[in-house]
């Protein structure tokens, strides 16, 4: 169905290709999963398979790409359009119309497909992607889930025989990347669509895939194959790979329940409990609510909601999209005006506070982090920085450099990758040294090197004796470096206590070790590893 | 008392199914009353137009959340008010007649003919400013009124293909004010985490500069997801036809503009306006239509027209009626310092205007105590 004979890019301002001799063919029906690191060229080669590059993008293509025996450097994106569908990584971004119904028939207009065929295919679509209810929504309006799976739909009632997805559920709370996921997977069985899917998460999508196409980037050649045998040499891999590779389990487990099986052994002979992590006790009251609402109109964000959070602790927010996560740290930060209740932040009202009195008492990596650069390079990003907070001179480029590494500093903040934009705002809001540090969804867009790197850099954080406070959908993060989960539902706290506890309770909170060995607490596969050999 | 208000009265328009009226209708209506708008000096029947316009949207008006832009566009009208007026004291053409207050006078170099700052202001400059004022807020209501019953997008969708590239292009520029301005909250919220200052010019060039740089990139997402999706896919067609539409279509619309500015600027020919306004909109519909058939576009569940689209459309043409031969003066001739006398032809007339908040199907999905309340109301 897709197939590309030594196809290399070479975009117009780089001197190397994005990808290079890439040869490759996806069989009809098959799902097939993008697999690589930030940069390594996963979303050149999606946008090949409709002609977006080059048609759109500009560059060169050397090589052939034909879909369904098209090839693309004759027919244009919108001469594909009826045998490819794309949905981008913004799909709210991509909303042409004003309703949902119309957003699903714009492609079948473009196509010029008689009316009655039009709207007998909208009602199947609203059907099979469970969007009955949305359909006159306005698409302003949707949730990231919902406006995910509305953009699905859109390219689908062109009745298209391939389905091209980048990171489809990357900015997903884990139910609303399960209902999508679980439509694509519909589509794959009941249509016999071709999915090509790229996808950071692994852990969610891994178990669907029928073929994993590895992109190692840096010229080296792509390799396509069954998911177990990608995964048995993949530098990137969910919890439970790793977790199958360092204990030598054959054949491979890639889903918790194939985990489960050779796991038996495991838990009999791993302790009641992992060993207990000593943490330093929790210091002084850096951050309080008390009784804190906070409203937009006529919607409740925040109902009555305490939370003490001190030096020291680092505290995962979670809860699905919309629960009221960045209304909290909202709060914390004096961006969100509480409706009632009282804020304090190191003692005092963040709302009173301006300029360098509030970020010496507290800092927010907002949820894209690009909001806080506006520099034309690093450098002068962090030399504003130093001003901003009266450090002296060297102080956001040092942490800099203790987060992320060397990053030249005569870089544009926007040409950073994902990972090293997060490392740097995290930077900037570290230099006037906060002792309460907020994240708003940190891991949106990082590959597993760029989240370990960010597990160490809050590790260190909070033995320095900052207070961390991280909303977040990823489990797996959450896991790793928090001490303490507080679960949002509906503006109220359904749950606050030690992560292990929390955790635990909620299947779709847990990470796939803990649901590998329950009813055993073990959350990570360090937990995991190091009482096996403490027991042996 | 809402309530109590929703229990006794009858939703209007109950009679009818629940349904989207057709875009034409609601700007045409709206169309209807701002000539009217244009064609009077009476500061009474300005303000009933207003009343006219607000009931009926407050009855009628979508679900979306662009249809809340209705009282922000009031809100603009009475500012427009206040400005008019105000330059109109400070600097302006001196209008003779009742002398109010004498301002202490600037002499202004020769080529200003005719305008001075401060001076005599008289009492006829003042109600005249004051008029062009509403005049202008109650266009804006106008607007704003179509706007809130009928998006621009659904607007589009019954263009003639040969217009469908432009009104894709003006859906798209609507759709990212909103977005613009919620980036603006987000990206004032950044500068103050990062304690800035986000007022004065220090503070707007911090903001600005992301603020577009995101526009941009989120232009050419949509640029692309639109390409993706089969947008200007089309047969193609010769030179010289594609030529002669584009140059009937911009013919036709320049016919209209021009017609346009006869009938506002309310001069003698009133007539040559009127015949333009009309011919105008014709030939470039011939031309839209001669070019159409090169389009290969079919279009989803196309809004009907029904006995309620005439029904409002008829509304509007009693106002023109009322207003082309009932009302007295013209813009041109100024309003008199003087009580404004109610002249019953177009009074009457602007009451019809109103009519479409009953005779028209409710808004589906509307809860039921919204109409009963702007009725109470």
């Amino acid at each position: 169905m897709i197939v590309f004979e030594r196809v290399s890019v070479t975009y117009a301002d780089a001197t190397e290709p994005v990808l290079s001799g890439v040869d490759l063919h996806v069989p009809e029906g098959e799902l097939c999963l993008v697999v690589g690191r930030t940069g390594s060229g996963k979303s050149t080669l999606l946008g090949c398979v409709n002609g977006l590059v080059p048609h759109f993008t500009g560059g060169r293509l050397s090589g052939r790409v034909l879909v369904d025996g098209r090839d693309t450097r004759e027919h244009r994106p919108r001469d594909l359009a009826d045998v490819v569908g794309v949905v981008g990584q913004n799909p709210a971004g991509s909303f042409v119309a004003d309703t949902v119904e119309d957003e699903l028939a714009y492609t079948m207009e473009s196509l010029g497909i008689a009316p009655d065929v039009m709207r007998r295919r909208v009602e199947d679509t609203l059907d099979l992607l469970g969007l009955t209810e949305l359909r006159d929504r306005p698409v302003a309006t949707l949730s990231g889930g919902q406006a995910q799976r509305v953009a699905i739909g859109a390219v689908l009632t062109a009745h298209p025989r391939v389905l091209v997805l980048d990171e489809p559920t990357s900015a997903l709370d884990p139910g609303a990347a399960e209902d999508v996921l679980a439509a694509v997977q519909r589509l794959v069985h009941d249509l016999g669509l071709t999915v090509l899917m790229a996808e950071h998460r692994l852990e969610r999508v891994v178990q669907y895939a029928d073929s994993i196409l590895w992109l190692p980037g840096g010229g080296a050649p792509v390799e396509l194959g069954e998911p177990a045998d990608v995964m048995r040499r993949s530098p990137i891999a969910p919890p439970v790979v790793e977790l199958g590779r360092a204990l030598g389990w054959s054949p491979l487990p890639l889903t918790v329940r194939a985990a489960r099986r050779p796991a038996g052994a495991l838990r009999d002979e791993l302790p009641e409990a992992p060993p207990a992590v000593v943490r330093p006790a929790p210091g002084e009251v850096v951050g309080e609510l008390d009784r804190v609402s906070v409203r937009y109109g006529a919607v409740a964000a925040l109902r009555d909601v305490g939370l003490t959070v001190r030096a020291g602790e680092t505290v995962a927010l979670m809860g699905r999209n919309g629960a009221g996560k960045s209304s909290l740290l909202g709060a914390l930060t004096g961006l969100a005006r509480p409706a009632g209740g009282r804020v304090r932040v190191a003692g005092a009202d963040p709302r009173e506070l301006r300029g360098r009195a509030l970020i010496r008492r507290v800092g927010l990596v907002p949820q894209q982090p690009a909001d806080l650069l506006y520099g034309e390079t690093v450098r002068e990003e962090c030399a504003a920085a130093d001003r901003d907070a009266d450090a002296p001179a060297g102080t956001a480029s040092t942490l800099l450099a203790r987060i992320a590494g060397d990053i030249d500093p005569d870089r544009h903040p926007r040409d950073l990758s994902e990972g090293q934009r997060l490392a740097l705002a995290l930077a900037i809001v570290l230099t006037s040294a906060p002792p309460l540090v907020l994240l708003d969804e940190p891991t949106r867009g990082l590959d597993y090197p760029a989240k370990a790197r960010l597990v160490g850099a809050l590790r260190e954080l909070a033995a320095d004796g900052h207070a961390i406070v991280l909303a977040t959908h990823d489990v797996e993060l959450a896991a790793e470096v928090s001490d303490r989960t507080v679960v949002l539902a509906d503006g109220e706290v359904v749950a606050d206590g030690p992560s292990r506890d929390v955790v635990l309770q909620t299947p779709l909170f847990a990470p796939q070790v803990a649901k590998i060995l329950a009813p055993l607490p073990y959350l990570t596969v360090a937990d995991v590893l190091s009482a096996r050999r403490e027991a042996s | 008392m809402a309530h109590a208000a929703a229990s006794v009265v009858t939703i209007p328009g109950s009679g009818q199914l629940p349904r989207l009226m057709h875009p034409g209708a609601w700007w045409l209506w709206a169309l209807c009353l701002a000539y009217a708008a244009m064609r009077t000096t009476n500061l009474l029947l300005l303000v009933e137009i207003a009343a006219a316009v607000s009931v009926v949207v407050s009855a009628r008006r979508g679900q979306a959340p662009w249809a809340n832009a209705y009282s922000l566009l009031l809100k603009l009208g009475l500012v427009t008010v206040a400005i008019t007026t105000f330059l109109q004291l400070a600097i302006g053409v001196r209008a003779p007649g009742h002398v109010l207050v004498r301002l202490p006078s600037v002499p202004l170099p020769s080529w200003l003919d005719g305008l001075t700052l401060g001076g005599p202001v008289t009492g006829e400059a003042v109600i005249n400013a004051f008029g062009a004022g509403l005049r202008l807020a109650v266009l804006i209501a106008c607007f704003g009124a179509a706007n809130a019953l009928a998006h621009p997008a659904r607007l589009v969708r019954i263009l003639p293909a040969a217009l469908y590239e432009v009104g894709v292009a003006i859906v798209v520029a609507m759709t990212f004010v909103p977005q613009l301005a919620e980036s603006l909250v987000r990206l004032r919220a950044a500068q103050r985490l990062r304690g800035r200052p986000i007022t004065g010019i220090r503070g707007l060039r911090g903001i600005a500069v992301p603020v577009l740089e995101e526009a941009l990139e989120r232009a050419i997402g949509l640029a692309a997801s639109m390409d993706s999706r089969g947008y200007g896919r089309r047969t193609q067609q010769p030179v010289g036809v594609r030529r002669a539409s584009a140059a009937a279509l911009l013919l036709g619309l320049g016919g209209a503009l021009v017609g346009t500015y006869q009938v506002i600027s309310g001069g003698d020919r009133h007539g040559l306006g009127v015949a333009l306004l009309v011919a105008g909109p014709v030939v470039a519909l011939v031309g839209g239509l001669a070019a159409g058939r090169r389009g290969r576009r079919t279009r989803y569940r196309p809004d009907a027209w029904r006995a309620a689209e005439w029904a409002v459309v008829a509304c509007g043409a009693v106002v023109v009626l009322g207003y082309a031969f009932g009302a007295a003066g013209t813009p041109a001739t100024g309003v008199p310092l003087a009580w404004p006398k109610l002249e019953l032809v177009p009074f009457l007339a602007t009451l019809v205007a109103a009519l479409p908040a009953f005779v028209t199907p409710p808004v589906p999905g509307a809860v039921a105590v919204r109409p009963a309340l702007a009725v109470a109301a």
